[in-house]
């Protein structure tokens, strides 16, 4: 699978050269476009202390009280059976739920287990290809006055069982 | 909910180490995980800043909207309740785009104004229209080409090859979103069915 890895390593700085060609050829004040833009990224990082500080502390305390190891130990053998590693259940609990939470879950693992682990390595495939269902149905649905949500959440349910089942199949045949 | 959740992680893991006697552990984590939460918002500024830096630039020469006139005739397809030239097929391919591109932020309030749209299309009623299922669908699958957090997150804890995971996230969100569209359909064909018998 050294193709998959040529195209992570190749995509951004693509993507990047297709943006300043574009720009170039449209005559587009680039360097400026990206400082005005860039101030955003900061306010963005920075607006997300406290959200993370909360949920890292939490995650943390309940993996250094042994309560993690409890937890995982008691699903561990539904999970064996599908092929899954039992310490990234809790991540894919936590995915639909809580978008920072899953982040501070997935940081956990990394540090716990390496970003280079088969582990770290699909925390953050899984982190990285779903999205957080319950926030995207609470703020859409919400702000748009509707009321009666009909399939909408069991569709995303089963949409986010999906990645986490593609994310385990890709990462054990591209990494294993 | 993610009340709740906080709260048991908490809890759960005060009462646990009661037990097993890890206090010590736990009032270890308890700032350890703080000052990591800090570090890594701080590891996020780099990655962040550069990458809506790029986006900015996309915007300002036009090349996010080609983006979008690319997608359209694709996304037109998976919303045929809705006419090609409504303003909610507009909103609907701001939002995918900004998605794609992983700026969230920048995907939530047209992600709102899509479902407003749809629901004036859906003669105004509080329930959710076919459109609307689909589009919601979509979002969750969280169909993105650049996961630009990750990757920060992984540059945070030392990876050799922070970016080695874009491929992997790639093709998971491919699937997780053919999935989507696939129950999605499922679901839809039920209901229908349903209102014939």
């Amino acid at each position: 699978m050294g193709w998959m890895n040529t195209v992570s390593i190749w995509v951004v700085p693509m993507l990047l050269f297709a943006v300043i060609l574009h720009a170039a050829v449209k005559r587009v004040p680039a360097y400026d476009a990206f400082v005005e833009g860039g101030k955003d990224g900061f306010q963005m990082a920075v607006s997300l202390i406290p959200y993370l500080v909360g949920m890292l502390t939490a995650v943390s305390v309940f993996r250094a009280s042994g309560a993690m190891d409890l937890l995982v130990q008691a699903i561990a053998p539904v999970l064996a059976l599908a092929g899954v590693p039992a310490e990234i259940a809790p991540l894919a609990m936590i995915r639909p739920i809580s978008g920072t939470g899953a982040l501070g879950m997935m940081s956990s693992l990394l540090n716990e287990y390496g970003p280079d682990s088969f582990i770290g390595r699909l925390a953050s495939t899984m982190q990285g290809s779903t999205d957080t269902t319950l926030y995207v149905i609470t703020i859409y649905f919400g702000a748009a006055g509707v009321k009666h949500i009909g399939d909408a959440l069991k569709v995303g349910l089963a949409a986010d069982a999906a990645g986490v089942a593609a994310s385990v199949f890709i990462v054990s045949m591209i990494f294993l | 909910m993610v009340h709740y959740i906080w709260m048991f992680l908490l809890g759960a893991g005060i009462i646990t180490a009661m037990f097993n006697g890890r206090m010590e552990e736990v009032s270890e984590a308890l700032f350890k995980g703080a000052e990591d939460a800090v570090t890594l918002c701080f590891g996020l500024v780099s990655i962040m800043v550069f990458w809506l830096g790029i986006m900015n630039v996309a915007r300002n020469s036009g090349l996010l909207d080609q983006f979008t006139t690319w997608l359209r005739p694709a996304v037109v397809r998976l919303f045929p309740d809705i006419p090609p030239d409504h303003p909610a097929m507009g909103y609907i391919l701001s939002n995918m785009t900004a998605n794609l591109m992983g700026l969230g932020n920048a995907a939530t309030p047209m992600g709102i104004k899509a479902v407003k749209e749809m629901k004036k299309l859906n003669d105004d009623r509080d329930e959710a229209s076919r459109s609307m299922i689909t589009f919601m669908a979509l979002n969750t699958a969280g169909l993105t080409l650049i996961p630009t957090t990750v990757i920060a997150v992984r540059m945070n804890y030392g990876s050799s090859e922070p970016a080695e995971i874009v491929g992997a996230a790639i093709l998971a969100t491919g699937c997780s979103t053919a999935c989507a569209l696939v129950i999605d359909r499922f679901f839809h064909l039920r209901r229908t069915r349903k209102g014939k018998g």
